[in-house]
């Protein structure tokens, strides 16, 4: 096991486990002003100090843990959902008309601008952590239609599938039983990729208020609070920006660490 | 060629009008009537009406859609309900801003990716190539509009060199680059960590070709054969990604404006979305997919004119 897959895994793990704890226990309540105790520097009772409300930024943080990791993860399962079938079935199908529209489809997605199509989404329906999940798998799914078709085509030329075929099996039980396994490992590297850049559009979409609303707590929301702050209390603009960067990093190191040690031929697409 | 280019010219068109429809239909179900809305609440149910017809809301879907698609054809974009001007113009101004951004940020990537993928292809697995790909790490991971919020802090805020935010328009081109300065290197982050890794990777391919081997056979050095061989071959992925940054630069800016009050086409979007001036959104997202879809096309014909195994494929 490399280097990268242990930081990653271990870092990974401790976020998880941030938000999972944030279930059971939090140091304190997020939701209870304490308007003297406000903008207390990092150490003492306040292990990462107060923000402008006096709320436990360790307990603030680890609840925004559970809202950046639950959106990207749900986003992920949308794109994985829909993409890896939409793959699946232009590969068994390749050549076709109906190959040429999903990935004349694809093609579509990746032109529209995520990002203001994030902020469209989320201005129809209202903003929300439902709506951001939305707007932000949207995306996610002609990264793995694009994956999945072209990791199965090759398959599709091998020997083993003629045989599957010769046995009479049909092009959506081979789909299901050969190739899906197959490009399995690939999935869950791209995967973890995905899930890293859904943490950072998470904290964006927050960012710009258009995320999980008050009181649900939020990694971007917290940086857009602190915006005003950061001369007189710079760690309430820190430590929630250091939050989102170690997540990410540890995702994406997790994610070359695993696509090493599953396989080193594979290679996985970032944009 | 020309058959490749007319089949790649064909499904853009196609792609455009698909991209029209789609927009034009999110756009249709954004709740709240715009009239309504830019009334007030106290507003009479006939004054809204009134309103209504003379934005030419009442009119069938069908209708409104054809008059939208046919005034861009002719380069008429429609009316700002809000600003009371035409949209063309508010994007004139607009794209001022943004394309100077765009430029500049891509030219802070590329200016630091290419030499670092460079020396770190050249001296893959040695410590130079580990510290980069560990800073490009860190470069990927780092929120940009987080690390605006540094940026303020040390060189506006604690050393005072650049000015926290606003853009002080074109008059005084000097001033107009430093307003944009902090906004770039943020924006620029994450492009040249990803563009240095892909630069890496991609010359690290060509180090394996056979005519790698060939030229070092023939009496090239290492370093003559990577600048000359190597380096020409590795440039295709990373002009993609170039390409592809280039207009994720220019619509991705929204939240890196939005950190330093630029007047740019991001914002120009978000304000336009919270105010419901729908023709704005329209046309400003229309106009962006457009941009992408033209720049694929071109960087699509590119190729197909420099490597003909291109064209035979397609």
């Amino acid at each position: 096991m490399s280097r990268n897959l242990i930081i990653g895994a271990g870092l990974t793990a401790f976020f998880t486990g941030l938000a999972a704890l944030s279930f059971l226990w939090t140091p304190y309540d997020i939701e209870v002003l304490d308007i003297p105790n406000r903008l207390l520097t990092p150490g003492g009772v306040h292990l990462l100090g107060t923000d402008h409300f006096g709320r436990d930024i360790l307990s603030m943080v680890m609840m925004g843990a559970r809202t950046s990791i639950a959106v990207a993860l749900v986003a992920v399962g949308i794109g994985m959902g829909l993409g890896v079938p939409l793959g699946l079935w232009a590969a068994a199908r390749r050549g076709s008309l109906l190959d040429d529209v999903i990935m004349r489809g694809n093609d579509l997605v990746f032109a529209f601008p995520s990002l203001v199509i994030a902020i469209l989404i989320t201005a129809v329906f209202g903003p929300s952590a439902g709506n951001a999940i939305i707007a932000i798998g949207i995306f996610n799914i002609p990264v793995f239609a694009r994956l999945t078709r072209s990791a199965a085509l090759p398959l599709w030329e091998r020997d083993f599938i003629l045989a599957a075929r010769v046995s009479g099996k049909g092009a959506a039980r081979i789909s299901a039983e050969h190739i899906l396994p197959n490009i399995a490992n690939l999935m869950v590297v791209q995967g973890t990729i995905q899930f890293s850049l859904g943490i950072l559009a998470e904290a964006a979409l927050s960012y710009i208020g258009l995320g999980a609303q008050p009181p649900t707590a939020s990694w971007g929301r917290m940086l857009a609070d602190a915006q005003t702050l950061v001369s007189i209390a710079p760690h309430v603009a820190l430590i929630p920006g250091f939050a989102i960067l170690l997540t990410v990093l540890g995702l994406n190191l997790l994610g070359d660490g695993l696509r090493d040690w599953l396989d080193p031929r594979i290679r996985v697409v970032r944009t | 060629m020309i058959r490749f280019a007319l089949g790649r010219l064909a499904s853009l068109t196609a792609s455009l009008i698909v991209a029209s429809i789609v927009i034009f239909a999110v756009v249709e179900v954004i709740p709240g009537d715009p009239a309504a809305f830019m009334l007030g609440v106290n507003a009479r149910p006939d004054t809204i009406a009134a309103l209504r017809a003379e934005m030419g809301l009442d009119e069938p879907m069908v209708t409104r859609y054809a008059a939208w698609v046919g005034g861009m054809v002719q380069g008429d974009f429609g009316m700002s309900w809000t600003y009371k001007t035409p949209v063309a113009t508010l994007v004139a101004d607009r794209i001022w801003v943004s394309l100077p951004l765009a430029i500049y940020a891509l030219a802070l990537s590329t200016l630091v990716a290419f030499p670092a993928g460079i020396y770190a292809a050249s001296r893959r697995g040695g410590a130079g190539d580990t510290a980069i790909m560990g800073a490009t790490q860190l470069g990927v991971a780092i929120p940009n509009f987080w690390f605006a919020m540094i940026l303020v802090l040390i060189f506006a805020i604690n050393l005072r060199w650049f000015s926290a935010g606003g853009f002080p328009g074109w008059a005084d081109p000097f001033a107009a680059i430093k307003a944009l300065t902090l906004p770039a290197i943020a924006l620029a982050l994450p492009q040249a960590a990803i563009l240095a890794r892909v630069m890496r990777s991609s010359l690290l391919d060509m180090l394996g070709e056979d005519f790698m081997r060939t030229a070092r056979a023939k009496g090239l050095t290492r370093r003559q054969a990577l600048w000359r061989h190597a380096l020409r071959n590795a440039l295709i992925p990373v002009l993609t990604i170039i390409g592809l940054q280039f207009s994720f630069l220019l619509a991705g800016a929204i939240i890196i404006e939005q950190v330093f009050f630029l007047p740019g086409l991001g914002r120009l979007i978000f304000q336009a979305i919270s105010a419901r001036d729908l023709i704005v959104v329209e046309s400003v997202v229309m106009l962006l997919v457009f941009t992408v879809i033209m720049v694929n096309f071109i960087v699509d014909l590119t190729y197909a004119a420099v490597d003909p195994r291109l064209r035979a494929r397609a």
